[in-house]
């Protein structure tokens, strides 16, 4: 069996694209990086678009080895990866969309993001005007006697992100859900070719609100890696620290969130008051509450004082102090738990095939988690377990976060007791000629993927990859069976990004 | 849960747990609303929210307004499901051109008299994502707008802030007519 290193062999490397290998390799070599993807021997990272190229980044799950291939297509056709492996469908048809360029045999060509209302065509691409008018979207059919269809959206009942949803059901039970995303594309990509890195930095962390600490670090790390920038120790640590204490909030925050999509009010009123004191700590020790724009290239912009240490300690008291009587108080309630256990099953192979991350990967089997995988710095040097299930219900994902909750708590713990003194940190230098970063950060969600290439400290391209690309497609797979009343307890279990994936 | 619930009876409520000056100016600003909402509205303001495009912050921080330290719904505040229920429009983010309709018609849902307040800094002109292909700018320019309430994202606080001035405007406009 080849290794990713064969394949790098096969193709010609790209210097300067840091920390990870990337070579441009012949079409035959993409088709068959696609096939051992299809047969699950790897795992698909990503797959994005240049005006004229095609990237794809692959992981060998057990060596966690990690590399980029590409595919130059002047034609502007490439051979699809999704034809084979089909976590890269939505990606390719983003492709298409956004550049123009089209996946030789995918099966949906449907499009994704484009809904006809830009005003142009391949925005990214070579631009060409929109279509006087889009034919109807296509949802895919379902048919039998007495099925019907529930339509949901963009505006959704609650406080939430806008996507469509088609269900086709037969009385109660889903016999299909399709999502229909795309309504938050902002452009995201298209601000940055051009941008200085630090306003470049600013759009990562606007791309989903939830993880903008998250966000921010993947960005940071990529372009510290393009630039070989050495990040002082007190910043590195400062940057866990952010990292959790936003997981904390949002698991928190979600745990409770869940529990009322159960019609368990009680939790949800507890649980925000726990995320609250979270957000306020954070609010002292880094002057934002969800501690946006804090981490940029080379380091932190906002030291840790004594008080913030106290303030952050205080808040994590309060937790330790109540959030046990509350995971009791789930644990115990049979009718909650009536309503989590087994529904929502996500089966362990998908969450496999799909390189799921987070939580959604961690309660169907697949254990990683980039802080452990990959272990970037400092949670090398930092303890800590990853917890995994294999039920794959709604109950395991609450359990995951419960479990993370606590290893953030240890984490955090860890963090404030051994953190470095010294400045947090450098001031990032210019380099003329293109420079090429990668990194994977494991955000709350699960692990968010920046690739960059930056000129004359301008952003030439950056890609960002939410991990809710390999999530959406499985909540369909999910609810599949369920009955249509449980859907928003299920997705609130999943907790997709919409703004992430949207970009 | 009984142990919970019983606990819950005899602590006092967290609103008012307010030794930092944040916490007592949040209990001000909540009687300043009651007040206000109370004379406009009887007891009652209905919101509808629609993220027009938002990165999702906003709306985390619109969330944190039903918690239990900022409580909204103790003044009449309240978020409603359907815009037929609302009196007030509540948008996030710079306008997507793939939401524009879907604000719109939210809009055109909401039955007379009715707000609009714009949340966030992106919602007044597009904020960091203006320029882009995808975005049609701030909420303004898609339909009226009240009120704007700045921040990336605006704390609870300073929404809760808005909404008060919101409502001493729409009292003055009732009073002048």
């Amino acid at each position: 069996m080849p290794s990713l290193i064969d394949v790098m062999l096969e193709g010609r490397q790209v210097q300067q694209h840091r920390p990870w290998p990337r070579a441009t390799v012949d079409a035959s070599v993409w088709t068959f990086a696609a096939s051992e993807l299809a047969q699950g021997r790897w795992s698909l990272l990503g797959l994005w678009g240049e005006p004229s190229t095609v990237h794809m980044a692959i992981m060998d799950g057990y060596a966690a080895d990690i590399v980029v291939v590409s595919l130059d297509c002047p034609d502007c056709v490439y051979p699809s990866v999704g034809k084979h492996h089909p976590p890269a469908l939505r990606l390719e048809r983003t492709i298409n969309d956004l550049f123009g360029l089209s996946a030789e045999g995918l099966p949906d060509t449907r499009p994704w993001l484009d809904h006809n209302r830009w005003g142009v065509r391949f925005p990214l691409g070579n631009r060409i005007n929109a279509l006087p008018k889009a034919p109807p979207y296509r949802f895919l059919p379902a048919e039998g006697g007495g099925l019907h269809q529930v339509a949901v959206g963009p505006v959704h009942a609650g406080t939430i992100e806008p996507g469509h949803f088609r269900f086709a059901a037969s009385g109660e039970t889903v016999v299909r859900l399709e999502e229909r995303l795309g309504y938050t594309h902002k452009g995201i990509e298209g601000l940055m070719i051009g941008a200085s890195v630090e306003s470049a930095a600013q759009l990562a962390g606007r791309v989903s609100g939830d993880s903008t600490v998250a966000y921010a670090f993947a960005f940071s790390r990529a372009a510290e890696a393009a630039l070989q920038l050495v990040v002082p120790d007190r910043g590195i640590w400062l940057r866990a620290l952010l990292a959790e204490l936003e997981r904390l909030a949002n698991h928190l925050g979600d745990v409770g969130a869940i529990c009322n999509d159960a019609s368990f009010a009680l939790m949800h009123a507890h649980c925000s008051v726990l995320r609250e004191s979270v957000l306020r700590a954070s609010n002292t020790a880094f002057g934002h509450r969800l501690m946006r724009d804090i981490i940029v290239p080379g380091g932190v912009t906002h030291d840790l004082s004594d008080e913030g240490k106290e303030i952050i300690q205080m808040a994590l008291d309060n937790v330790r102090l109540r959030f046990p009587a509350l995971v009791e108080l789930y644990d115990n309630t049979a009718s909650l738990q009536d309503r989590t256990v087994d529904t929502g099953v996500l089966n362990p192979a998908l969450a496999k095939q799909y390189a799921a991350g987070g939580y959604v990967g961690r309660a169907s089997g697949r254990s990683f988690d980039a802080r452990r995988t990959l272990a970037y710095p400092p949670y090398d040097d930092l303890r800590f377990e990853v917890p995994v299930l294999n039920e794959g219900d709604v109950n395991a994902r609450i359990w995951i976060r419960v479990r993370e909750v606590e290893q953030s708590l240890s984490l955090i713990d860890q963090i404030l007791d051994r953190i470095p003194e010294g400045p947090p940190r450098a001031r990032a230098g210019q380099l003329r000629e293109p420079r090429e970063g990668m990194a994977i950060v494991e955000g709350f969600r699960g692990d968010i993927l920046v690739w960059l290439r930056l000129r004359d400290g301008r952003v030439e391209r950056c890609h960002l990859r939410d991990p809710s690309w390999f999530q959406w497609p499985l909540l369909e797979a999910a609810i599949e069976g369920n009955i249509v009343a449980d859907f928003p307890l299920c997705n609130k279990s999943f907790n997709c990004s919409y703004s992430g994936h949207d970009l | 849960m009984r142990k919970l619930l019983l606990e819950s009876l005899f602590r006092r409520p967290f609103t008012e747990q307010a030794p930092s000056p944040h916490d007592i100016a949040v209990t001000e600003l909540a009687t300043a609303v009651g007040r206000a909402v109370r004379r406009r509205l009887g007891r009652s303001l209905s919101i509808r929210e629609v993220d027009a495009g938002s990165c999702n912050g906003c709306e985390l921080e619109i969330h944190a307004l039903n918690n239990a330290y900022y409580d909204v719904e103790r003044f009449g505040l309240r978020f409603v499901a359907s815009p037929r229920h609302a009196d007030v429009l509540m948008v996030t983010g710079p306008v997507t051109k793939n939401m524009r309709e879907a604000l719109e018609r939210t809009y055109h849902a909401i039955p007379n008299p009715k707000w609009v307040v714009a949340v966030g800094d992106c919602a007044r002109d597009g904020g960091c994502f203006a320029g882009s292909y995808a975005v049609v700018g701030g909420v303004s320019q898609v339909i009226p707008v009240d009120l704007h309430i700045p921040g990336c994202p605006p704390p609870p606080t300073m929404i809760l802030q808005g909404l008060l001035a919101l409502l001493d405007r729409a009292a003055k406009n009732a009073s002048s007519i």
